[in-house]
């Protein structure tokens, strides 16, 4: 039977199907952090049940932890019961805690990946939308509400209908200054903040293979952007040299029966797909946005669309971003005052990303009215980027190196971009007061946030 | 299907979509596509531990004037007070964004029993309707008609027989009457209709799952 690269994980996963109506979909892992659990905690002790498979659940406190002093007490009252009732359910119930101080703890989409816990051909689930990240292994990967939280606490299974499949090719080579950011930044672009919903989308063509690991889980990550429930990649070599010796990789005899499975996760030839996309990967340039969500984006040498290019229905929300975004349609952005630079998020935090920007801001300065922050995505990208001396670099560039969370992602915790601000963001979403109330965001590569950090406005990393 | 549940204890709870006739109510038009949930709920204020009182942050940056509760902004609809009832009407791709469960609580906790969109986003949808709140997917034909009502229009939404209607007062004299059906998968409509949840159906399997994980021990 042809089967893509989702139905070999799916089909395998199935414990039955109500005739009619969704699948009961095994549940590998689970991982959990302090915002979106609480309320399932509660719910379990509730109905008087217990956790299920305490041992398939990791956690983590990265939604509402400051990124610096993290060895004092969350100042934030509020903050600090919800990272607090995270420990408390964790050691009630038995569940491995990477919390604050611990030298695991980060971005729970950081984490996965760099301990081995995310493997190919497995169902990973999280209360957070960019749980999509960890397709990038080729496993079944997506976020979920704290009700289905509370069911997989509860059985270790999800009711799901199954997707529609997407493939999305990108073939060719990569113009200079073109990260994997800027690929799924054109893609948004091209399909649309909602163009792929209900879909699993898979990533393939000669562009994706040759990304490292790293950077899959950045287009990955935001396949949820475009609506996707999830994102995935066909694991390679690629993927089996990142896995193997990861603390909870397979090892021995394991990783050699696990290696041979994995071997047969790809797409049949003949597999079908309910829709296809082609994209040339020199058609991609480095990539900006400028509306408030994902899908308003552009070349960063273009200029924003104008109105009348529109259908009826987008102009409200188009008209309302711009106000929101101080922009004017059929400008350029390049050039556009900033105010703030963040690198950092699940989208772009690893170690990777830091040595990008490090290498290219060596021996530059920042520009004066800029603050800059870089925020590791975990604990070991952080010890790593002090290892290879890193953070020297962003010291005498007067970058900001803080400690891992989320960080000014989402406006949650105690970073955030102040009302009317401008902010170069190499994170996930734009969306009107993401990064707090007011605040704008640009979202771009870890390069061209960057360029922009040195030169104090939106500029490209080719601009010398 | 029915009866997919066998389980003696669970209680009935009256669902308010076993309304004879259907749910009618009037509206709040929220004209507006890709309503994320960052502006549903801004994630400051996520740092509950409960399921309750999301509701006075309900879109609040669209609600009020720099965050301050005491200066409503006349022009977003909420403040209106020629809308009133527990149905929202969004754009096309109403929830998309953050997997926050908080969003569904937030819309559930204000007053708000359904919500019609030409689109929904994946996750919202299944938080909506975990939750007992019910999304109706109508045509954006039928969806810029609703949008094209007076406030004093009502909806009628029939879940047993999967029908939603534009009702105006039936005396005047240019009354139309609009109707159109909407998709729901049985299962989920059998939970809504007998206040039920997917977790209780799971735990009714559980032998399944045990024998199912014993394949791979
Ligand atoms: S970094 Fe941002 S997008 Fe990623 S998990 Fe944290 S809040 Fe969500």
């Amino acid at each position: 039977m042809k089967q893509t690269l989702f139905e070999k994980i799916w089909n395998k996963h199935i414990v039955k199907t109500i005739d009619d109506g969704p699948s009961v979909l095994y549940i590998d892992k689970h991982l959990i952090h302090e915002v979106t659990s609480p309320q399932a905690f509660a719910g379990i002790k509730k109905r008087g049940l217990k956790i299920f498979r305490p041992q398939q659940i990791v956690a983590t406190a990265d939604h509402n932890v400051p990124t610096i002093n993290q060895h004092l007490p969350i100042k934030e009252n509020l903050s600090k019961i919800q990272v607090d009732t995270l420990i408390k359910n964790c050691a009630e119930n038995d569940i491995e805690l990477y919390g604050l101080g611990h030298p695991y703890q980060g971005i729970v989409h950081v984490i996965g990946p760099e301990l081995g816990i995310t493997q190919p051909g497995i169902t990973i689930v999280c209360g957070d939308s960019h749980t999509s990240t960890h397709g990038a292994f080729g496993a079944i990967a997506f976020g979920i509400g704290t009700s289905e939280v509370e069911m997989v606490f509860a059985t270790q299974c999800l009711l799901q209908t199954k997707p529609k499949q997407m493939r999305i090719n990108v073939n060719g080579a990569l113009k200079k200054g073109v990260l994997s950011k800027d690929i799924v930044l054109y893609i948004l672009s091209k399909i649309s903040a909602s163009g792929a919903t209900g879909f699993a989308v898979e990533y393939a063509g000669s562009t994706i293979r040759n990304l490292s690991m790293e950077a899959r889980m950045t287009v990955c990550n935001m396949s949820i952007e475009m609506g996707a429930r999830c994102g995935l990649i066909a694991p390679d070599e690629t993927t089996f040299n990142y896995v193997k010796g990861k603390k909870f990789a397979p090892k021995g005899e394991a990783w050699i029966k696990a290696l041979k499975d994995w071997k047969q996760l790809f797409s049949d030839d003949d597999a079908v797909f309910d829709e296809e996309i082609n994209i040339n990967a020199a058609d991609i340039m480095p990539m900006i946005t400028y509306g408030t969500n994902p899908g308003m984006g552009m070349g960063i040498d273009e200029c924003i669309p104008l109105e009348n290019v529109l259908n009826e229905n987008e102009k409200p929300a188009f008209v309302k971003a711009l106000k929101y975004m101080g922009l004017q349609a059929g400008n350029a952005i390049m050039g556009q005052k900033i105010d703030y630079v963040f690198i950092g998020s699940c989208t772009n935090s690893r170690i990777e990303d830091l040595r990008l920007v490090a290498n290219f801001v060596k021996g530059k300065q920042k520009a004066k009215e800029v603050e800059v922050w870089i925020v590791p995505g975990s604990k070991q990208v952080e010890q790593q980027a002090i290892a290879e001396g890193i953070d020297k670099i962003f010291e005498a560039a007067g970058f900001q190196l803080r400690q891992p969370g989320c960080s000014a992602c989402l406006g949650m915790n105690e970073d955030k971009i102040p009302a009317g601000k401008y902010c170069i963001s190499t994170s996930n979403r734009n969306f009107e007061g993401r990064q707090g109330a007011g605040a704008r965001t640009l979202l771009a590569s870890p390069l061209t946030a960057a360029a922009s950090a040195i030169k104090g406005y939106v500029a490209s990393p080719n601009a010398t | 299907m029915e009866n997919i549940i066998n389980q003696p204890d669970i209680i009935n709870v009256k669902s308010p979509f076993q309304t004879w006739g259907g749910y009618a109510s009037f509206f709040v038009p929220l004209n507006m596509e890709n309503v994320d949930t960052d502006q549903i709920i801004p994630a400051r204020f996520l740092k509950g531990t409960t399921r309750d009182g999301f509701g006075k942050n309900l879109f609040r940056d669209w609600r009020y004037d720099n965050n301050d509760e005491t200066k409503p902004k006349p022009s977003f609809v909420l403040n209106q007070l020629q809308y009133s009832g527990s149905i929202l009407v969004a754009g096309k791709n109403f929830g998309c964004g953050s997997s926050r469960e908080h969003a569904a609580w937030a819309l559930v906790d204000y007053g708000f029993t359904i919500v019609v969109s030409s689109f929904f986003a994946d996750i919202f949808k299944n938080n909506a309707l975990n939750n007992g709140l019910l999304p109706v997917v109508v045509s954006e034909t039928f969806l810029q008609k609703i949008f094209e009502q007076k406030s004093d229009t009502q909806l009628i939404v029939d879940l047993k027989n999967q029908t939603i209607k534009i009702f105006q007062d039936a005396e005047a004299p240019s009354s139309e009457e609009f109707e159109e059906t909407f998709e729901i998968s049985s299962y989920k409509k059998e939970c809504l209709l007998n206040g039920y949840d997917d977790i209780d159906y799971l735990l009714s399997i559980k032998n399944d799952i045990e024998q199912f994980e014993k394949q791979f021990a």
